[in-house]
């Protein structure tokens, strides 16, 4: 059996008693980047050199008997929008090609802690535009069980690296749906924390009031237990929350029985929902209720202002956080401007994809002088309606079932010159994070051509166990998760 | 042209550096003049992924000057994101407030020519400061050096109540003084820790509605206030009475030529696009915290001014000096505290001696070697009449290098007078035995020979005597 | 079209992004059509709501007035694309 078979917690036990080195893993990752990563293309980087060095130090400390952690020595990718010291950060981005990060992010700081190996930087939407991996300035990511289509966006290529199972886990962010349409349409498991759960410092920042870091794996155990070597209290972040995170693979066995779960009618009316995944994900609440939970009709009658509350108030933040983008100290400078304004236009335009232009141009104009009430401070009074849809709901349910993505994946090329039909592909993700919740995917499915579809699990603030544990029992009563993409070395 | 027609109306905006050892949302030093760049790190770099956490010191200072100023403060504020492009703004937009400031509605009274007048101020908010811009001389490049970008600022705003150039100084260095009293700021114009912005306009006296506000900006010292000031008013005025009309802009103050510039390119950055900081929770004032700040707060300049000029009857030019630092005045006070003589006195010494000998040795007040009870026991020596003025100058000199005791030092001179009135009068005897005839021209009215039989006596005193002494006994001696 | 082209190049001069012909027009069309999709925001009664500025809790931590070590040049300048000494060079704005 090949070490990448195994999970993140299978391969840290048999790490634990010394049947697997660190290194063996890394090199086992490593042989299928080369095997894969050709046709594939999740990495952007990849630090065969350091991760090595991390492995052998994770085995060293395994026969002093000091091992940091039950993640210690396995292999995880992250995406390239983490700061990670001496090593490119691009965030997928033409602007920031050749930054080399001064500093590491907290979470960053936090998996060397737990000695997880960083095999290498993942491919992204730039600056985390995005719902296809299209918008990289680089290349595009392809899905591993399709190579024609898209693994979903922004977070692809650490989806794609996690199905094809070039590395054992990875972490992404969720600003609009970036870890959850992913993980479904490549069939994994991704969370998207509460908003303040996992610090933001040392993530290069879209949308400040919606960005989270999350974690991205092949089960849900695996899910619990990177997210708790992440979920930790960060002063260097003013938007972490002050809390000590529970435990939360100690209730994730737990089962469903005697929750209610809320079904959103405006989800599952969605027209343009592809029968298949409507078909599926219908069967998996339907498999909830056999194990014991309560499915519940509920309604959150402002979803369908979701997706214009969404493109007004992150555009605009993210047109803010990206005016640091100016040539000036670092990432790209044009050539040959002559002064100032020519340098900051030229540089701006060259180093920003279309998307992103076209978000900054959006979210600088929802602020602008005569604007700003009737868009952005409209669009943020519009938010607090959607978060009052939830809390109402949450006051019949423990939690909310969804599918995460309309569509199973999609080819590539099809949606990206088509903004408003790319930006659909979020209308079930966006309202949690707008309502800064909890939201986890799991697979739950495959379409007649075996493309992966995704249950999506919506809780209340701080209840990541809950959610963890609704995605476990479904999926410990199925073998969706176990089911691996059909890529043929090239 | 008649200025005299006109009414200035003015209103001034205050930079304040605030002296935190670190800068507002990161821990790098705010110590000014270290090589570009060397007090920079990741967040005030506006590197990608940085994140700012406020310095619990910015909120105490600025507490402190918003009730120093008589505002109210708000228990809840709001952090606003100003955008715009520069050079030596790295995030591309500065964190500051907008909407719902930290502090309200104060006002500072200052005193005029006319009289006392108060100027209320409108509000006081939190910012982070820019980097600074140089243009080099040589190549067509600016350098920028982001030591600056990050440090804390508080802006304080007033209503546009001033009416002259005189009273804008006058505000600004009462607001000076009072900042510097609070210990939250150097005042020093020049290093750029304390900057002025001048809303300058002009009606027609008995006009309802005030005319075109115009910004000055780059004002950075006190003379330049009134002369960018006046300057200004003089050229609203003239554009009026030419039947021109006031244009809404921003003017650079020139000092070499002594006139405002209009600054082309500021048109269009207007528009900064504010929104709530969304890293960054509201600021929250706890409950008692407003009025422990205030529990503490240190006399103020214009209080203790009236107080010195009334407690001590001082005459307000005295008391302006010794107020005028914070250190002084209190040492002033200790020391009269222990002295039994006149404030006045004990006055003319600080302005006098001390402050000459602190500007000779460049020694601040908190650097002197002696104590207050040894500064009283000299004053009492002279008044008791051990020590004539010129010897107790020597003695403090030394006192003031050494911090030795005025007693020890006047004796080891050998500086102490002698009281004795045998000696004088024996003394006096003898001068007026061997000076038979000018003994007889004082008798015969040429008083002016008494000048003379002093000295000799003071001679033969070897300088010992107490003149006020001498002086009398060979008065009485000469039958006057 | 909700945008003209006057206002997608003043949107564009206040990001700094000098948008070639052909993107000024791309831009005018995708832009006005999204803008016309947000607009239904505005059949929304939010009379009585407040806005969500801070998507955080009542958290309003403050850390210590300690000085902390700051970058050392590499560090500080290590990414820069042009210097001069310690300092960041940038072209002259024109007066």
């Amino acid at each position: 059996m090949e070490p990448t078979e195994l999970s993140m917690l299978e391969l840290g036990k048999k790490l634990g008693s010394g049947e697997l080195s660190s290194v063996e893993a890394v090199r086992a990752c490593l042989s299928r980047v080369d095997r894969f990563d050709g046709q594939v293309k999740a990495f952007l980087m990849v630090d065969r050199e350091g991760a090595l060095a991390q492995a052998e130090a994770a085995d060293r400390r395994r026969k002093d008997g000091r091992r940091a952690g039950p993640l210690d020595g396995v292999p995880v990718g992250l995406k390239d929008l983490f700061l990670t010291e001496g090593l490119p950060t691009t965030a997928g981005s033409a602007i920031l090609e050749g930054f080399v990060a001064p500093y590491d992010g907290t979470v960053v700081k936090l998996l060397r802690a737990a000695g997880t190996p960083i095999v290498g930087k993942l491919n992204m939407d730039e600056f985390a535009m995005g719902s296809s991996t299209e918008n990289s300035a680089f290349f595009p990511t392809r899905n591993p069980w399709n190579l024609e289509t898209s693994p979903g966006g922004s977070s692809g290529g650490s989806a794609a690296a996690v199905a094809a199972r070039m590395v054992f886990g990875a972490l992404g962010t969720d600003t609009g749906g970036s870890i959850r349409q992913p993980a479904a349409l490549s069939g994994i498991v991704g969370l998207k924390p509460t908003y303040g759960r996992v610090s933001r410092f040392g993530v290069v920042a879209f949308a400040s009031s919606l960005d989270q870091v999350g974690p991205m794996t092949r089960d849900v155990p695996d899910c619990a237990a990177l997210l708790q070597t992440i979920a930790v209290h960060d002063p260097c972040d003013s938007t972490s929350a002050p809390m000590k995170a529970p435990d939360y693979l100690a209730e994730l066995e737990g089962g469903v029985r005697g929750m209610k779960l809320g079904l959103p009618r405006e989800y599952f009316e969605l027209p343009g929902m592809d029968p298949e995944v409507r078909a599926s994900v219908e069967a998996a609440t339907r498999a909830l209720e056999k194990l014991g939970a309560e499915l519940v009709p509920v309604s959150l009658p402002h979803t369908k202002y979701a997706l214009a509350t969404y493109y007004l108030v992150a555009p605009a933040e993210a047109s803010s956080n990206l005016a640091r983008y100016d040539g000036v100290r670092y990432g790209l400078r044009a050539e040959g401007a002559g002064n100032l304004l020519a340098m900051y236009g030229r540089t701006r335009d060259q180093g920003f994809g279309l998307e992103v232009k076209r978000r900054v141009m959006l979210g600088t104009y929802a602020l602008s002088a005569g604007y700003y009430d009737a868009y952005y401070l409209k669009a943020q009074k519009v938010r607090t309606l959607i978060k009052q849809d939830f809390t109402d709901a949450f006051r019949t349910v423990d939690a909310v079932l969804a599918p995460t993505s309309p569509t199973p994946a999609f080819r590539i090329g099809e949606k990206v010159s088509d903004p408003l039909a790319m930006y659909l592909n979020d209308v079930f993700t966006l309202p949690c994070n707008l309502a800064g919740l909890p939201g986890l995917s799991v697979p739950c499915g495959f379409t007649k051509a075996s493309l992966p579809i995704g249950l999506q699990v919506l809780g209340r603030p701080w209840d990541e166990a809950r959610v963890l544990r609704i995605g476990r029992a479904f999926e410990r009563e199925h073998d969706f998760h176990r089911r691996t993409p059909p890529l043929r070395a090239a | 042209m008649s200025v005299a027609d006109f009414q200035p109306v003015i209103g001034l905006e205050v930079h304040a550096q605030l002296l935190t050892r670190s800068k507002i949302f990161c821990g790098c030093s705010t110590e000014f003049g270290a090589p570009p760049n060397a007090h920079t790190c990741a967040v005030c770099l506006g590197m990608p992924g940085v994140l700012p956490v406020l310095n619990e010191t910015v909120v105490e200072f600025a507490v402190r000057v918003g009730r120093a100023l008589g505002c109210r403060i708000n228990p809840v504020s709001i952090w606003a994101r100003k955008n715009y492009f520069y050079p030596d703004l790295p995030k591309g937009y500065q964190i500051s407030q907008y909407d719902q400031p930290l502090c309200e509605h104060g006002a500072l009274e200052i005193d005029t020519d006319d009289g006392p007048r108060r100027v209320r101020i409108l509000r006081i908010h939190l910012e982070e400061d820019a980097g600074k811009n140089v243009h080099d001389a040589g190549g067509g490049e600016s350098l920028v050096d982001l030591n600056r970008s990050g440090v804390p600022l508080v802006e304080i705003v007033s209503e546009p109540d001033i009416r002259s150039s005189s009273e804008a100084a006058e505000y600004l260095k009462a607001l000076r003084d009072i900042l510097v009293y609070l210990g939250v700021n150097d005042g020093n114009l020049e290093e750029g820790s304390f900057r002025c912005d001048a809303n300058v306009s002009v009606m027609r006296k008995g006009a309802s509605q005030y005319g075109q506000r115009v910004e000055l900006k780059n004002i950075n010292s006190f003379r330049f206030v009134q002369k960018a000031i006046d300057y200004e008013i003089g050229r609203q005025v003239e554009l009026i009475e030419s039947g021109g009309r006031v244009a809404q802009e921003t003017r650079l103050f020139d000092a070499v030529r002594g006139e405002t510039r209009s600054m082309r390119s500021k048109e269009e950055a207007h528009d900064y696009r504010y929104f709530p900081e969304p890293d960054l929770p509201p600021l929250r004032i706890p409950a008692g915290y407003v009025e422990r700040i205030e529990r503490e707060l240190p006399e103020l300049p214009r209080a203790k001014l009236h107080r010195f000029v009334g407690t001590y009857g001082l005459p307000a030019y005295d008391a302006k000096i010794l107020v005028g630092d914070r250190a002084l005045a209190d040492l002033f006070e200790k020391v009269q505290a222990v002295y039994k003589g006149p404030a006045k006195k004990l006055s003319n010494w600080f302005l006098g001696e001390l402050l000459r000998l602190m500007k000779e040795e460049a020694r601040e007040v908190g650097a002197l070697r002696f104590t207050p009870p040894q500064f009283a026991s000299l004053l009492e020596m002279v008044d008791a009449g051990e020590l004539s003025n010129n010897a107790a100058k020597d003695v403090f000199a030394e006192m003031f290098r050494t911090g030795r005791s005025p007693r020890e030092v006047a004796q080891e001179k050998g500086l102490i007078q002698v009281q004795d009135t045998g000696a004088v009068e024996a003394a006096v005897d003898a001068v007026l035995a061997a000076n038979p005839g000018e003994v007889e021209k004082y008798r015969a009215g040429k008083k002016q020979v008494l000048g003379f039989l002093v000295g000799q006596v003071m001679k033969a005193m070897k300088g010992k005597g107490n003149p006020a002494l001498v002086n009398a006994a060979l008065r009485a001696k000469l039958g006057d | 079209m909700s945008l003209t082209l006057e206002e997608v190049r003043h949107v564009a001069g206040l990001a700094r992004l000098s948008l070639s012909s052909e993107e000024e027009a791309l831009m005018r069309t995708q832009l006005s059509a999204i803008l016309d999709a947000v607009a239904e925001l505005s059949a929304v009664d939010t009379s009585a709501v407040e806005p969500t500025s801070h998507a955080a809790g009542e958290v309003a931590p403050w850390r210590a007035d300690e000085v902390r070590p700051s970058f050392p040049p590499e560090k500080a300048l290590g990414n820069a694309p042009s210097t001069v000494g310690t300092s960041f060079a940038v072209p002259r704005i024109i007066e």
